[in-house]
């Protein structure tokens, strides 16, 4: 659809929040956690914080949450019930406060989620969410979304996109149906878009590699040194996976209690050990470094191989997690 | 800390140790781990008050172990944790030298480890009153208040278990969590499932827990699990009399005497 | 299937469990809804999530043949949580089957062919769905050779149908156990399957070799094709990565661009060549 751009002023912006609250939307924005700030359930415009890069937590969860029912069963002596978790009503969600990046993240992971088995509940998530993202003002050394076809003002995957703008007034692009949608109910709080140019008002990003070169060198570097050397401090933990916005390996769990339970899909990571490891105690993935690599090679040769876009989206929240300062960016650019 | 770079340089050159396991600038203000064989590579060590990852986790990890004999950058809660691994049997005087640090960033060589004891007798651990204000306003919540504080802290837990992996002693190959005949705690990261989890990580360190906070810097959701093994750590001190790992006596939690205060366990 | 939720299993009854091996049983399961019997089909060489309710899933191939309408059969060594589970199960049981999953041997290109199966231990089961299927259309195929290892005498499965095997006519078996696995009584060839396979000696011509073992027992059973002449294309295995989900989402047996699950498990040598060893 044709791009709608839009003013809303500082006091439009609380009172449209008012409004989507008032409706009964969920709403997750972030919010300031001592030094972070976090994804989180909303009520107040008030407990929004605006003093972000981007959030500790990426997103995601709102669509493949960390651990999500898949069915339920109850057995008997006669017969196994099987209750659908598909047939659940899953909840309006607005994400407030998204960054370009994290909007960019939707894709990827709608990908992943589609293809030849459609992940139905997935699907019915993402359907009820709706991306109201702002445009970056600033950003640190860990951001390199302009590497990865992204960037501090990036429209893709939101629904509306704000930029603010000076003087603290926003410029409003609606991008999909959804997004005019939610300006139609609040069509009072919109004015006619500003003259302000958006792109001097977004964050500089430095581009710091080319995708399609990293692309062609990982191509032939399965065997390299560079694994061992930069993941040497590697602890073993899914904290770059669990913070990044993309990734969405997953275990499958059951949970018993007597004789009903339910079938689970809980979030995994390939950092961890266990995660390849056979019963017959064979690890296709032995050492850290291998873990290291499946996942510089999972986004960056793999994914794109397949579908042209990188498993990346530049947010940074890896290399700020890691508990060892192990840098994805680093990394990248010593291929 | 030009003697440190000396000290690191000679025990490569002599080939006493095959590694230097330190710290070195990182990203931006950040300082990171370093695992140094080429003595040209020494000039990249660093040490100073950022200098706070726990080295001592590397001493047990298999990918470093490789690297052959390490020397090692030590700080006191990185000697404190040297020190339980010790009694833990984990690790010998012959497997390590330890590169001590002092408060006052003077480096300071050990021969044994009775003389890292003897050098961390005059610096016990020492629970900020910050902290004890906390973990006593959290024991005088009624039951149900508390167990809510906990659900809400927890709550942002998704079990990375960066917690697990920055810290030194929990060094296990298979973790209890990673078991699943039986299976003993919940995979997935619900309220009762991080429950289970933090509780039992707690637990696992009740009495060796060397309060080197590495769990809590490393968690990305800076979730305050720190309280739990602080408060383990007074617990432990208040009804068992010990404080800190020592050379002579066995973890207070793995060994029993015979007038216990429990009488379950006589 | 686009309107289903893809993680609902099947509901499936044992019919019939037969011992075949210490701590290794086979199950015939049939479909509890006759509708979803009618409508289910599946090719040699794919594989499926068995599962017992509340205890979890675990993969293996289908280890019938898809001539045999009606029914699914599934043989499994009991080692981890889930085939432990299964292994208390009893006949009249439910369990939870979610397939047919993964890509196909091509037998339709090896029609007119020699088919030479090379097995080892417990990794006859997904050989055995290819057997039969090319045994019960054998008009389509010429010589057949098995060449199947174990342990010891003890630990062979599907024992019947070795008997069987060995007094068809068109069908060239040779067994072998480990030294020191044989019994007094023991007619068959003692040894390990690679050497055993090279002192047969199979000639390559026209012939496709398929062979399914533990890694090590491949690892030395594709130099001893080669040698004796077969080509990377016509060598054939599958690979059995850990996995979850059986399409290619959970990311766990991502080897190289390929998932063992959906792109996979069946692979020529040639494949193999490309991945990396990651398997």
């Amino acid at each position: 659809m044709q791009t709608e751009n839009y003013l809303i002023r500082k006091p439009s912006l609380e009172k449209l929040f008012n409004n989507l609250i008032g409706s009964g939307k969920t709403i997750f924005a972030p919010k300031a956690k001592g030094k972070l700030a976090l994804f989180d359930n909303v009520k107040a415009y008030g407990e929004i914080t605006e003093d972000y890069i981007v959030t500790a937590n990426s997103a995601k969860s709102v669509v493949f949450p960390r651990t999500e029912k898949l069915f339920s069963y109850h057995k008997s002596k006669e017969k196994t019930e099987i209750t659908d978790a598909a047939n659940s009503s899953f909840p309006e969600v607005i994400l407030w406060g998204t960054r370009p990046c994290d909007a960019a993240a939707f894709i990827p992971l709608t990908d992943t989620f589609n293809g030849d088995y459609k992940d139905i509940i997935f699907n019915s998530r993402r359907e009820k969410v709706l991306l109201l993202s702002f445009s970056c003002n600033k950003s640190d050394d860990y951001c390199f979304c302009t590497s990865v076809n992204s960037g501090p003002g990036n429209t893709s995957g939101s629904d509306v996109l704000f930029t603010k703008l000076p003087g603290g007034d926003y410029l409003a692009e609606v991008m999909t149906p959804k997004g005019q949608l939610l300006v139609r109910e609040s069509i009072d709080l919109f004015e006619p878009k500003p003259e302000e140019d958006k792109d001097r008002n977004l964050a500089v990003v430095a581009n710091r590699f080319n995708q399609k070169e990293i692309q062609a060198k990982l191509q032939n570097l399965f065997e390299n040194p560079v694994w061992d050397d930069k993941s040497r401090a590697c602890l073993g933990c899914g904290s770059c996976a669990y913070v990044c916005p993309v990734c969405s390996c997953f275990d499958i769990q059951d949970e018993a209690h007597g004789n009903k339970g339910t079938h689970l899909r809980c979030w995994d990571s390939c950092g961890f050990g266990l995660f390849t490891l056979h019963t017959s105690g064979h690890n296709p993935r032995e050492t850290q470094s291998a873990r290291w690599r499946q996942r510089i090679l999972h986004k960056f040769l793999y994914i794109p191989n397949k579908s042209k876009i990188a498993g990346c989206v530049g947010c940074g929240r890896c290399s700020r997690s890691c508990p060892a300062d192990i840098n994805i960016l680093e990394t990248l650019t010593s291929l | 800390m030009n003697e440190l770079i000396k000290k690191a340089v000679a025990l490569l050159e002599s080939d006493s140790v095959q590694v230097i396991i330190g710290y070195a600038e990182g990203t931006g203000t950040r300082t990171r781990a370093i695992f140094i064989t080429r003595t040209a590579d020494c000039e990249n060590l660093i040490f100073d008050s950022r200098c706070v990852q726990n080295l001592a986790v590397y001493l047990t990890k298999s990918e470093i172990k490789k690297l052959g004999k390490p020397a090692i950058v030590a700080p006191i809660p990185v000697l404190r944790s040297i020190l339980q691994l010790a009694v833990e049997n984990q690790i010998t005087e012959n497997d390590l030298v330890v590169l001590g640090i002092t408060p006052q960033s003077e480096l300071v060589d050990f021969e044994s480890f009775a003389a890292i004891e003897a050098f961390l007798s005059t610096h016990q651990i020492v629970i900020e009153e910050k902290y004890q204000e906390t973990i006593r306003e959290i024991k005088a919540m009624p039951v149900t208040e508390r167990f809510a504080y906990w659900v809400k802290e927890l709550e942002p837990c998704f079990k990375c278990y960066a917690c697990r992996a920055a810290c030194p002693l929990c060094y296990c190959t298979r973790c209890t969590v990673d078991n699943n005949q039986p299976q003993w705690i919940s995979v997935a990261s619900h309220p009762l499932g991080n429950l289970e989890w933090h509780i039992m990580r707690a637990m696992h360190l009740a009495g060796r827990c060397t309060d080197c906070e590495a769990c809590y810097n490393a968690c990305p959701m800076s979730i305050p699990i720190h309280l739990l093994t602080k408060n383990m750590l007074q617990d432990v001190t208040e009804n068992f009399g010990t404080y800190g790992p020592s050379l002579d006596k066995l973890n207070t939690l793995s060994s029993f005497k015979p007038d216990d205060k429990e009488s379950f366990i006589r | 299937m686009s309107n289903q939720n893809i993680y609902i299993p099947y509901l499936m009854r044992i019919e019939k469990i037969t011992l075949e091996a210490p701590g290794v049983k086979t199950f015939r399961l049939k479909f509890e809804n006759e509708q979803d019997a009618g409508t289910f089909s599946f090719r040699a060489g794919q594989f499926g999530e068995y599962s017992i309710m509340g205890v979890g899933e675990s993969t293996f191939c289908i280890a019938s043949s898809p001539t045999r309408k009606g029914y699914i059969e599934c043989t499994f060594r009991q080692a981890g949580k889930v085939t432990s589970a299964l292994a208390l199960a009893e006949e009249g049981d439910i369990v939870g089957f979610r397939g047919p999953y993964g890509n196909t041997f091509p037998m339709d290109e090896w029609k007119g062919k020699n088919l030479l199966f090379i097995a080892g231990g417990i990794a006859l089961p997904p050989m055995r769905c290819v057997i039969w299927n090319a045994l019960d259309t054998r008009e389509n195929f010429k010589d057949i050779t098995i060449v199947y290892g174990a342990k010891s005498v003890d630990d062979l499965v599907y024992k019947d149908e070795l008997m069987e095997w060995r007094s068809r006519p068109d069908v060239k078996l040779v067994t072998t156990v480990d030294p020191g696995g044989e019994t007094l009584d023991w007619k068959g060839e003692i040894g390990f399957v690679p050497s055993v396979l090279e002192k047969t000696a199979p000639s390559a011509e026209n012939t496709i070799a398929i062979v399914c073992g533990p890694p090590i027992m491949i690892k030395f059973t594709f130099p001893v094709l080669e040698k004796l002449g077969f080509t990377e294309e016509n060598i054939f295995t599958t690979l059995e990565n850990r996995m979850k989900c059986g399409f290619g989402k959970c990311g766990r047996c991502n080897v190289g661009e390929v998932y063992v699950c959906k792109d996979g498990p069946v692979f020529s040598y040639a494949q193999l060549k490309l991945l990396p060893a990651e398997y």
